[in-house]
Parts: C-alpha cells; structure tokens; sequence
C-alpha cells in the first residue's frame, strides 16, 4: 500500500491497475506488423477451396471430381465419402450433438460443405470447386422454426432418427433438440393467478452474425516425420481446440500444437471447430503439406456461428404499483441443421435464466426448446456472456411494457423494482447468486446527467405536435466469467483459467495466459495487474498467449471471462511470487516474515526505516542466495476455478428522433454509465464500451440474416448485411461508477460485452418508447427506417394530420 | 493463363512481378511482394481493410487488377514511416486509442492519409463522411474520428513550422 507521496510516486512510475496506459499491441499493428492467418504462410503450402451447397434441404445424388482433378495445380478433392474411413466425416458438437464436416448424403442447409478442393493457390482453388459436379435431389425445408415440430415436418436429420436424445436431454420430435426448464413453475402459476395486472408479447432477437472484420482460417501442417501436427488457427479457444484436434484425429495432445496469432476480432465468431479446420487438417496429415483455409465474407455470413433467432413469448404479473411479482417465457430456439451451439455443455439455453435482470422478481419460470431447421448451424454468443443478451433485451422490454400498461415512468418502474443495495449477495428466483451492485445510483446519475426529466418534457410538447421522439432506457445487470466449474465446462473440462509468470534474474517478467486477445488488449492490462502485484513497471512485463505450446491450459476469451478469469489467475500467481519473495526478503533482512511490510515495489521492515529489499534485488536473489530448504527461481502458476460468475451492470439512456414520414431513426444521444468493479484500464473500458455500443447499434437498427421460404440465405454479403460505417454510427457518451466484485482477487468484473448486451434493448427501448407515444405498443428488431416506416404506415402515422 | 510483366513503384521502390492478368492487387502485394500490412476482409469493396493509395487516390486493393497500376505508385501501410519515425496519423491512432483488433487499421491509415491531402482541417463530421468507405467492428469509430482530427492538427502545424 502506498501511503507516502514517495511510494505515491513509484506506484504511478508501474502503470499498473488504474493506469490508462497505451497499448502495447498497437505498435506492430499501426506499423502492417500484424500476423495474422492469412499472413501466415508455410513452404510448400497449399490452398483449400469449399465446394458448397445451393439447396437448403437436398439429396446428393452424386459427385463427380474428374474435371477438377483435371486441373493442373489441383491436388485432391475430397468428400464424405473420403473422410469416412478415418471416421471424420462427423465431428462433435460443443453441444453434444454431431455436425457433418463435409455433407453426408445430404445437405440441410444453404452454403453447408460438400467436397473441398486442395491446390497450388487460392485462384486454382477456385477454379476447381467450379469444376466438382453435384447431382441434388431437393427436399422441402424447414425454414420457421415455429413449425418446425408440426407433426409433418419433414425430418432434417436422419442421422438421429430414432433417438430420443441429441446431446441434450429427451426430445420429442425428430426435429426437437431439447427442452430446458428452470424455475418454480407452480409458485409462478400462482402469481399469475393473483396478479392485479398482466402483460404478454411476442419477442424477436433476429438471426444475426458477429462479423469480425477477419474471417475464419487456419493453416494446418503435418510433419510426417515427427508426427506433429501444428495449426495457426483463429481461435478464441485454442487449448479447447487442441483437446478436440486430439480426440477426433487420434494424435497425442503432446504433438498438437495449436496456435491462434493475432485475432482480427472475434465476439463470438471463433469459439466453434468448424469444418473448415477439420478438412484442412485432413487435408495436410493425407498430403504431408501445409494447407491454408480462409474463409470469403460470404462463407462467413453463411455458415460459421450465427447469433440469437429466439422466438420468445414473455409475460409479466405485476401489482397496480408496478411491482413485478412474477415473470413466465416460453423460448423456440432455432438452433440450425446441428446444434453447434457455444455454450458450456451443461446449458443448452446457455445463461438466459439471469432473465430477472435487475429487478427482484419473486417467481419466475422459463422454458426453452431448442429445434433444428434448415439453416446454418448455431448459435454463438455474439459479443455477450451465453444468451445474455436475449435475455436482457427480454426483461428490458417486458419492463417498459408494464409501465406503459400502468402509465408509470419506465424510469420510475425501475427503480420500484430493482435488486437493492443491502440485498446483496442477492439470491434470484431462477438461482443465481449476483455477487454486488447499486442499481438505484446507477440509474439516478445517468438520469441527473441527461436532465431526464426535461427530456420527458420536451418529448410531450413534440408528441403535441406530432413528432416522434423517443427515449430508451436500459438497466441491466450481466453474468460474466465462466465459471465455477461445478456448474460450467465444455466437453467435460471445466471453465476454469490459467496464468503462468516467470520473473527473470534482473526482474524482468514473462508471463502466459490460457485466454487470447483478439484487441482486448490483454498484452497491455493483464501486465497491468502483475505489476500491481509485484512492483515491477508493466513495461518490463511480457505477456503472450495462444501458442498452446508453451502457454498454460486455458479455456479461452469469450463471454467476459478473461478479467474474471484468467485476471484472477493472474493476480493469484503474481501472490505466489510476493508470498515467495516475501520468505527471501525476510531470509536477506534477517527478520521473521511477520516483521515486514509490503510498499508498492519492495519489502519493508517494520520500523527500520532503510531496512528493505525491492522486488528487482528479491528477482535476483531467488536465483542465488535463498533460504535454505527453498527452491531456486521465481515462477508461479495459478489454475484460476472461479468461486462465482461476476455480474458487471449498468444504465443506459438513448433519445432518438424519428421521422414519421420515413421512419428514419436520428440517435440523437447515447448516454451509458457501465459499472465493471475495479478498472484495470479506464482507456481501453472506454473503448470497448464504444465498440459494443455500435454493435449494438447495428443490431437494433439493421443486422438481419433473413432466410426466405426456400431457406436461400439472404442478405450474407457487406452489400446488404448492416455493418455501420462512421456516418450512421452515433456519438457515445460514457460514465461510471465502481462496486467491486467482493469474490474477484482485484474487484473486476469484464466489461466488453456490457455495452452490446446493455445498448440493444436501450436502442429498442428508444424506437418503441417513440412509437408508444402514438400509440405503436411494439415493434420487433431490426428498426430500419423501412421496418419503422411501415409500423408508422399501418397507424397511418405516416400521413400528414 | 499467359502471365503478364507488371512495374510499378511500392512505397518508393521499384518493383517488377509477373501475374496472370486475373490477378488482384492485394494479392500480389501480400503474396508475391510479402507486405502483409494490407488485409483483406471482404473482397467485394465494402469494407476498406485493403485500402492502398495508388497515383494520389484511395482505391480498394481487393477489386483492382495488379495490371491495371502498371506504371504507377502505390503506398501501403508500410510505408506511411518514415525510416524510424512514425507518420503523425500512426501516432494519433496510438495515442487516441483509435485501434482495437488492428484488423482495419493499415486500410483506416492509408485512406486517412490521403484524406488529409484532400481535407487538411476537417470537421468531426467530414471525417465521418471522408473515411466511410474503411469499416470497424471494434471501436466504435469515435476514436478513430478523434485520431484523424488530432493528426491533422499534428500535421498542419509541421507545415506551418
């Protein structure tokens, strides 16, 4: 602790917690230095080209390679028929299930892999799935999923004919995935029946994508020789990776080597084993050569890890004074042709049950089913914790709903409602135990901060003139951190995270972690915490990650899990080494260990002022004069099993104006106060609070992956899939405030996907909130001016008085 | 497919490479001529990852012909420095935090150079509207905006000196 404006000063000379210090990855990447996959390339190397389905639901009937194999430059062309001996022509979900890696006697959905081509480079590679000749029989898909359990459904996966399981529990139709249940659903019945009002709607979280502007690849190379295998790969999990590489292939772990470089984006997007990597691993172990696989945006958009298409029916029972007293939702969940979904195994609806939000909701009851259609297979978290973000848009709607049922203000609605400060750690009605929070001081300083009140008034005076404005307010509260591992892992492995550090001689640091960054900017904060720890300035503080080769086991950055996770990991080994130096401080000072105190860089003896070794000299002397009995060296590593998720919150306020003749929506502000716990990095918090901001903007306001009544894809190319560019992206406003997680080592709780799983039912909320005042009670994502226009046009908004 | 001889200059040196006319400049320049700066997120001219200026404009690398800047000058990324020095633009991204993932950043940076050529003092909006042709999916744009503006003043003020 430092306490004397001295120690003061060398606290600040570390950068460590609290600093908003640069980044250390921008240098390489300002400059082109970046390695990304596709910077990657091997001598010898070859390139996979994915021959892929025009049919939604279709027989093959044959394939036929001569004209490719004709090709010069082509060196193998491989199908179903190809991997099965080897037995990969499946491979295992995440969730269970099974996925065709290349389409086994049929296809069940738009763009699904056939055959994949090798060749000398990617434009021969091109030519060459031009050149593979497909014979289909088509077959009537399935496209809604709220049909797809009609009794006369066609059935779309033979493969599980007959069984009453597909990975997750009974099923009852040959379309049926799963059926999961949380909460009292008779203490819910009861307060429903007692209710003194109710309200119902029908919810949509839209099909969407998470894009990152990298696409997935990989290179996969085996050497014959040593029977190694190794695979640059874009992966959010590459230790994960391995374990599945190991246990499809038949390789030794020990001779996987999995390496995700630099990541250009991921949110969600590169968490699943596609087939993709599969075949370009087979690919590379039948030719002995390396074999490169980079996906096109098309490909993208169109087969690796959609996002939501939750069909939701929610309800709401509440007292005449707004106070919820009970919340019910029935969830369809289209899940694709294979349930690929990327959750930990055990939740097949993934975390949605933290759907009570902020608010203390007595009863509560969820039920979800989970079905296949012909489209492709999912789905991911995009940039939020497992299914968070569909629940908070959920519980965020519903409760603008009530309010406007009861004439109440939807901020005033809130605050009856919320979880209070004494309540915590606070126990909810579909069992999650949120570790900290001040909901009521949250909303109030956002409130002060953007004048609500005026704002309620000046939206009355336009409403007088018949102009729509709108404001939307979100107060959520997420689940981050995955997890404890008695209730989250994958495959069997539990979600917990690792971090190992070595201090060298002179005190210098490396350290390795199990997650990946993929422009986090966990090279710069996770040396921030280390150096809090230790006292050595992050600048001598080396971090990497990826290379599953030399960093510890990990499960991997997704769903917020790298601050509670691997952080506390993390600031755990960095304890280990001060606890080791801390002996060897006492050993050189010749004191008992209780007769030294800990300042910023250095141990201190009580009362001798002078008497003191720094964390440079006890690096030095762990390699050179060390208690007897003690091992030489510096090093710890710390396998982090979190006691509890973290549920970082926040409040949200957007005001936007519509036009009623174009229904062109104008964010006019956007103001967000996020509270993460302890800020490692106030610069980068700002700015993934920006970037999930504009992903959220972009998924209220246009991300749509439609499917029409032939299951064709549309809509999978940057021509009509909304990414916003800087012109229709709003300006962000930030604040907030700070409540520790009391079980987090520092505190923190993750930040980055706050602001998408916050900003999509704000943006919502606003568009609504506008329609309501002409009395619109709802309209469903994506608000494009076309969709807003229309819900204008059908109340004749849209004409003049 | 009859390859074809191309020249052209590559941040300041001459280069000489053999395509099949069907081949694309990105790909020649991170292929053939190993500058892996530029990146490709699209190929279809939407998203601006592999923006290159050639002969003084800002053209998308993905959907321009490797023998269409026969005899001309194109600028990558790698050539924004100048010898150990970063180009104020460089410097504005790291300082205003204007990068995340870094995926889009060669592309933001080259067109924001030639931007600032046809814009020297550009309003927030102007850039807003001048750099739309380049998409990020990590930032949010409001530092990259606020990168632009402070490196124009950073190279404004160079000239005026």
């Amino acid at each position: 602790m430092a306490t004397t404006a001295e120690s003061l000063e060398r606290q600040d000379k570390l950068e460590g917690v609290g600093c908003a210090r640069k980044r250390k990855e921008d240098p390489r990447f300002i400059q082109g230095k970046g390695n990304y996959v596709d910077d990657v390339k091997l001598p010898g190397m070859l390139f996979a080209g994915i021959v892929r389905s025009p049919h939604a639901h279709a027989r093959i009937k044959s394939i036929n390679k001569d004209a490719a194999l004709a090709l010069p430059g082509v060196h193998a062309v491989l199908t179903a028929e190809d991997l099965k001996p080897l037995s990969l022509h499946w491979m295992p979900t995440l969730a269970g299930d099974q996925q065709a890696v290349l389409a086994d006697e049929k296809v069940c959905f738009q763009e699904q892999e056939v055959a994949v081509v090798i060749a000398d480079d990617r434009y021969i590679a091109a030519d060459a799935v031009e050149l593979v000749e497909v014979e289909y029989q088509g077959l009537e898909p399935v496209v809604d999923p709220n049909k797809a359990m009609d009794p006369d459904a066609p059935v779309i996966r033979e493969d599980l004919v007959g069984k009453d399981d597909a990975g997750q529990g009974p099923r009852s139709h040959n379309n049926h995935i799963f059926t999961w249940e949380v909460g009292d659903r008779e203490a819910t019945e009861q307060a429903f029946e007692a209710a003194e009002v109710t309200v119902r709607q029908h919810l949509l979280n839209p099909r969407v994508h998470p894009c990152p502007l990298e696409t997935c690849g990989c290179v996969a190379s085996f050497d014959k020789v040593r029977g190694e295998l190794t695979v640059y790969m874009t992966s959010q999990a590459p230790h994960v990776v391995r374990t599945v590489v190991s246990l499809l292939s038949g390789l030794p772990e020990s001779k996987v080597r999995i390496v995700s470089p630099d990541i250009g984006g991921g949110f969600g997007n590169k968490v699943g084993v596609y087939p993709g990597y599969v075949v370009s691993i087979v690919a590379s172990i039948v030719l002995g050569r390396p074999v490169k696989w980079i996906e096109s945006r098309m490909d993208n958009l169109s087969t690796t890890a959609f996002a939501r298409d939750y069909h939701l029916d929610a309800e709401l029972a509440a007292d005449k004074s707004g106070r919820i007293q009970g919340l019910r939702v029935n969830v369809i969940a289209d899940h694709g042709a294979f349930n690929a979904h990327a959750q930990p195994t055990k939740w097949p609806a993934g975390l949605f049950s933290v759907c009570t939000g902020s608010y203390d909701i007595p009863a509560a009851f969820v039920h979800v089913d989970g079905v296949y259609t012909n489209k492709a297979p999912g789905g991911v978290a995009y940039r939020c914790s497992f299914r968070v973000t569909e629940a908070v848009h959920m519980i965020e709607r519903m409760i603008d709903l009530l309010a406007q049922k009861l004439g109440i203000d939807k901020a005033e609605i809130r605050l009856r409602n919320f979880v209070q400060p004494g309540q915590f750690p606070y126990h909810t009605s579909l069992g999650w135990e949120y570790d900290s929070g001040d909901y009521p001081t949250a909303l109030k300083k956002v409130m002060e901060a953007v004048d609500y009140q005026a704002l309620r008034k000046e939206q009355a005076e336009k409403k007088t003139r018949g102009e729509l404005m709108g404001i939307g307010i979100c107060t959520f509260t997420e689940i981050v951190g995955a997890g404890p591992s008695k209730a989250c892992d994958i495959l069997g492995v539990g979600m917990f995270d690792s971090a190992e550090i070595r201090v060298h001689p002179t005190g210098s640091v490396i350290a390795r972690m199990g997650t990946i960054t993929q422009g986090q900017g966990h090279q710069t904060t996770y040396a921030q915490i280390i150096a809090s720890e230790l006292g050595i300035s992050s600048e001598d503080i080396q971090i990497e990650e990826g290379d599953t080769s030399t960093a510890p086991y990990g499960l991997g950055t997704y769903g917020s899990r790298t601050t509670p996770v691997g952080g506390a990991a993390t600031a755990m080994a960095a304890r280990k080494i001060r606890a080791k130096a801390r002996k060897i401080a006492a050993h050189l000072l010749e004191v008992a260990e209780d007769d030294l105190e800990w300042d910023v860089d250095r141990f201190k003896v009580k009362g001798l002022p002078g008497q003191e070794k720094t964390m440079k000299e006890l690096a030095w002397a762990a390699y050179n004069d060390v208690p007897e009995g003690m091992e030489m060296g510096l090093e710890a590593v710390d396998y982090y099993d979190p006691p509890n998720f973290t549920y970082p919150f926040g409040a949200y306020l957007c005001v936007v104006d519509i036009d009623r003749f174009t229904g062109e929506t104008k964010v006019r502000r956007f103001y967000a106060l996020d509270d993460c716990g302890t800020r490692i990095n106030p610069m980068i918090i700002e700015g993934q609070i920006h970037g999930g901001l504009a992903e959220a903007f972009a998924v209220a306001m246009g991300q749509l992956l439609h499917y029409d009544e032939n299951g064709n894809i549309q809509g999978n190319s940057f021509l009509d899939y909304f990414v916003p560019t800087a012109v229709e992206t709003p300006k962000w406003e930030t604040d907030w405030t700070v409540t520790p997680s009391p079980h987090h080592p520092i505190g923190a709780k993750g930040v980055a996907e706050s602001p998408h799983v916050g900003g999509i039912p704000c943006f919502t909320n606003a568009v609504n909130d506008a329609l309501w005042q002409f009395g619109i009670e709802h309209v469903d994502m994506p608000h494009t001016a076309f969709n807003v226009w229309k819900a204008l046009h059908e109340h004749g908004l849209d004409r003049p008085d | 497919m009859a390859k074809q001889q191309v020249s052209f200059t590559l941040n300041d040196s001459p280069v000489d490479v053999l395509v099949e006319p069907r081949e694309l400049l990105v790909h020649t320049i991170r292929e053939q001529l190993s500058l892996t700066g530029t990146h490709i997120g699209c190929e279809t001219t939407h998203c601006g990852a592999c923006t290159v200026d050639l002969n003084g404009r800002s053209v998308k690398s993905c959907t321009v012909l490797t023998v269409q800047a026969d005899g001309g000058e194109v600028l990558t990324v790698e050539g924004l420095a100048d010898g150990g020095e970063l180009h104020p633009l460089q410097n504005a991204f790291l300082q205003e935090h204007g990068l995340q993932c870094g995926y889009c950043t060669p592309g933001m940076l080259v067109r924001a150079y030639r931007f600032l050529q046809e814009n020297p003092d550009p309003t927030e909006e102007e850039v807003r509207t001048g750099m739309a042709g380049n998409l990020c999916r990590c930032t949010g744009y409001q530092n990259i905006v606020k990168a632009v503006r402070s490196a124009a003043a950073a190279l404004r003020a160079t000239e005026g000196a």
